[in-house]
């Protein structure tokens, strides 16, 4: 592969970068005779996708091949960006441990095992881009990491990078029933709240003496507080915050807390979203979307519905979709659309949910999420409809480069499941109260 | 009650009424679904076919042409037809939705041997996940307790009507539910610890549940034998020498009935060494068994098959990112079925996020790996009532039999269509486009 997005990477980590992963794309590669849905754009049919050195070149019905392209027959295929998941705990990584309800200062990066087999299914499902979560349990569980579904061998292999050479990524917090425990954890939504801005108020006046230390030389910084730090980049906007939050009052919440400090959120789950579209809508917030075959199995997602993305599709509100794996299982994320479609959603609008429009929630829409020539040459290869059923990925591309194929046995054991799929994946226990009755 | 109401979406048809005398069906009581096509699960499809309902049975399914009506009788339309879907293992009813401690009547953790549990003491007609669950188009569900213990409870066989268990169960007492392997060891409890430890005192159970079973039928021999004959002149001699009944235990006396061959063993089992264990205790204990769960079941499927034991497969979608079913495949429906072995799909046990899963879609995903939809249809209607012993009442729709419907606006597994339907003992239980 030849992840342009990543030079920079490469200039910055030098040799180990390139001697381990970089695999050259040296000769353009043309899909030819399928149905492509760009996602910019109407479906095209009989069109042609032309890649080369990990990026779009080209998409449409009059596509000059160049000479020395190699050419794949796609015909009887449907084309499409590869899936965005805005949220999933694949890797078996954890951010915040028990000791306390808020902890910025924890990074699901250093925590995920880039080898466990759930990112190979995952792969398999057509993801490319993951934003994997710490978590859950907390009021703020740390700092989530976006990752590219390349086949690296490190973390590091597969971390997208910011447009200043930072790790991309957000900032994973939750309201409602699911950080309530014993102390120090809060047990009511009030106290929820004010732990939470109690620590932003924190970080805050931290980034006041940053500031006052750096346009006056007698001021002195305030020493390192990695927790702080991580609160000012959310502050600052280079976090997104990623919101766990299912009933009403406490997505209304989220966003009051997000307009108290003024930083970027995406709220997550949203439950009953259904219930207050239009609160949502006037907050210009976005909602990633979890569909779940019934409702219930905590109090906070009682009312949980299908209906909630087509509900805030009409609203006006931007939607995507999300796996929560392994809460549902990545294998299948198309479902997710499918089944919202089957609620009321537009087609053009849920498949807009698994690409682009999480591509924006991770502020990666200049990189991913349609075929756009450009874009990093992330798709997927389908033998039907992207919403039925009978339809199954047959490869996945990441940056032009094969990361799954449904006609080689090892990447079909891990699309069907059977002996062996299971090795290696990493066991994820889903939240701090697993084993007693969920709340 | 039972929902009765009038849809705005189903027509009610008036048809004129023709006179041919064997092909009439009467307006009164009776209720007609007309289907593009209608999969009765006993023959082929139906193309533009007829099922006339009388009295919550079905009286007539055959195409529309040949049928005729009389009178103004309430017709119900819909692209595709099917018998209304069994969900073969469930827990719905003994869980709740909100998933607290006061709606979970799924495992009793005071023991590990509790057979005299009954689900029909525990079921909950009004739960929302029965509703939920019907308006998929699942009208019979085989519920009870969750697997974890070696002996969980005793199941039941309940139709999704949703107004007392009384009325809506077809068996109070169906399987004696039993778990092996991963669930059945707890670290929080001293006993079982191990998976010898778990068949040691399953075995033991049932050893004593077969001097039980074995006390009581010689007992009521003798009694049978001495009300046959003459009363005996030595009364006291005569009193000494005949076998007496047991008390009444009803742990042993709902074993005894797996002994008995009265009704099954339900053993949830996923992992081949796990599975092979109760292969083992059938032959053993000469008692029917039905594999549950069986994720590994790929991997036996000759000895299953020599066996001759039945599978109520785990849900497709069973989450294999970890413990006993992370060897579970889409394929195993598919591997099963093809290799002769009887299938019936089941919605499972959820402790979390779904609280249930619904065995339409389930099936679904067997049907897009490997099986045809037939096949996959069969292993949630007929197959399933075959599995469960009540194909005498549901699973497919044929005359005589309950009038149990599912209706769908188009494929029922493609995940964009819509069950829009569904009737139980001939009433219309559900409406809502789902």
């Amino acid at each position: 592969m030849k992840p342009a997005s990543f030079i920079r990477v490469m200039v910055v980590a030098s040799a180990l970068w390139a001697t381990t992963y970089a695999h050259a794309q040296d000769k353009p590669v043309a899909f030819i005779g399928a149905t492509i849905i760009p996602i910019d754009g109407e479906p095209i049919t009989n069109a042609t996708l032309l890649v080369h050195n990990g990026k779009i070149q080209a998409v449409g019905d009059h596509v000059a091949v160049p000479a020395g392209a190699e050419q794949i027959d796609a015909r009887g295929r449907f084309i499409m960006p590869g899936l965005v998941d805005t949220h999933s705990h694949l890797g078996g990584g954890w951010g915040g441990d028990s000791s306390g309800p808020i902890q910025p200062a924890c990074r699901i990066y250093d925590s995920i095992n880039v080898l466990d087999a759930g990112l190979q299914k995952a792969q398999a499902g057509g993801l490319t881009t993951l934003n994997v979560m710490p978590g859950s349990g907390h009021l703020l569980s740390g700092q989530t990491i976006y990752i590219k579904l390349n086949d690296g061998r490190t973390i590091d292999d597969l971390a997208i990078r910011t447009e200043d050479g930072r790790i991309a990524g957000g900032m994973k917090m939750a309201n409602g029933t699911n950080s309530q425990r014993e102390a120090p954890f809060p047990g009511t939504r009030a106290k929820s709240a004010a732990l939470v801005r109690q620590r932003f108020i924190d970080a805050l006046a931290y980034r006041e003496k940053l500031m006052k230390a750096e346009s006056d030389d007698d001021k002195d910084p305030p020493d390192r507080d990695l927790a702080l730090e991580a609160l000012c980049e959310v502050l600052d906007g280079k976090r997104v915050v990623h919101f766990h939050t299912h009933r009403a009052d406490d997505i209304l919440t989220a966003i009051r807390l997000s307009q108290e400090f003024g930083f970027k959120v995406v709220l997550h789950h949203v439950s009953e979203a259904w219930k207050v579209p239009d609160e949502i809508r006037k907050a210009g917030v976005a909602c990633s979307v979890i569909v779940i075959d019934s409702p219930g199995g905590k109090l906070e997602a009682k009312d949980l519905l299908m209906t909630t993305g087509a509900v805030l599709e009409k609203a006006g509100v931007p939607v995507a979709f999300h796996t929560d794996d392994p809460i549902t299982d990545s294998r299948l994320f198309l479902r997710s659309a499918a089944l919202a479609v089957r609620a009321g959603m537009s087609r053009e609008k849920a498949l807009a949910a698994l690409t682009i429009e999480g591509a924006k929630m991770l502020e990666l829409d200049q990189r991913i999420g349609t075929l756009t020539p450009g874009k990093d040459a992330d798709f997927i290869v389908l033998d039907g409809d992207p919403l039925s059923v009978y339809t199954h990925v047959r490869r996945t591309y990441v940056e032009g480069k094969l990361v799954f194929d449904r006609d080689n046995p090892q990447d079909d054991l891990y699309a069907v499941g059977g002996y062996g799929a299971g090795e290696g994946h990493i066991p994820y226990g889903c939240c701090l109260n697993h084993g007693e009755h969920s709340r | 009650m039972t929902k009765r109401i009038t849809i705005s979406h189903f027509v009610r048809t008036s048809i004129a009424a023709l006179t041919i005398s064997a092909a009439v069906a009467n307006a009164a009581d009776a209720i007609a679904v007309r289907g593009e096509t209608i999969y009765t699960m006993a023959g082929e499809p139906i193309r533009d076919g007829i099922i006339i309902i009388r009295d919550g049975k079905i009286d007539r399914v055959g195409k529309a042409a040949d049928v005729r009506i009389a009178g103004d009788i309430r017709m119900l339309r819909a692209k595709v037809v099917t018998p209304g879907l069994i969900d073969a293992h469930a827990t719905i009813g003994l869980t709740g939705y909100l998933n607290q401690t006061q709606d979970q009547d799924i495992l009793e953790r005071s023991e590990a041997i509790q057979p005299e549990l009954r689900a029909f003491d525990a079921y909950n007609p009004r739960e929302r996940l029965v509703e939920w669950a019907r308006s998929f188009g699942v009208t019979t569900v085989h519920t009870g307790h969750a697997p974890g213990e070696v002996i969980s409870g005793q199941t039941m066989i309940v139709k999704l009507a949703g107004t007392t268990v009384e009325a809506d169960a077809m068996r109070n007492e169906a399987m004696i539910a039993c778990t092996l392997g991963d669930w059945a060891t707890h670290g929080d409890r001293k006993t079982p610890g191990t998976r010898s430890k778990a068949v040691a005192i399953l075995r033991s159970e049932l050893i004593k549940a077969q001097a039980y079973a074995q006390k009581v039928k010689d007992a009521k021999e003798a009694s049978d034998k001495k009300s046959d004959s003459e009363a005996p002149k030595d009364g006291e001699a005569e009193k000494d020498r005949t076998p007496k009944a047991p008390d009444r235990d009803l742990r042993l006396e709902a074993l005894a009935r797996v002994i008995n061959r009265e009704i099954p063993l339900l053993v949830t089992a996923h992992r081949a060494n796990d599975i092979a264990v109760a292969l083992r205790l059938a032959k053993e204990f000469d008692i029917d068994i039905v594999l549950d769960g069986a994720a590994e079941a790929h991997m036996l499927i000759d000895e299953i098959r020599a066996a001759g034991v039945l599978v109520i497969l785990h849900p497709t979608m069973v989450r294999s990112h970890r413990g006993a079913c992370e060897n579970a495949s889409f394929e195993t429906a598919a591997k099963l079925v093809h290799a002769g072995i009887p299938v019936a799909m089941q919605s499972g046990y959820e402790d979390y996020v779904p609280k249930t899963r619904i065995v339409l879609f389930e099936t679904a995903i067997a049907a897009a790996n490997g099986l045809s939809f037939q096949e996959a249809l069969a292993t949630c209607t007929i197959d399933a009532a075959k599995i469960l012993r009540i194909s005498d009442r549901v699973g497919s729709i044929e005359a005589g039999k309950d009038a149990d419907i599912a209706l769908y606006d188009g494929d029922p597994f493609e995940y964009t269509s819509h069950c829009v339907g569904v009737l139980i003992n001939g009433q219309v239980v559900s409406e809502v486009a789902q």
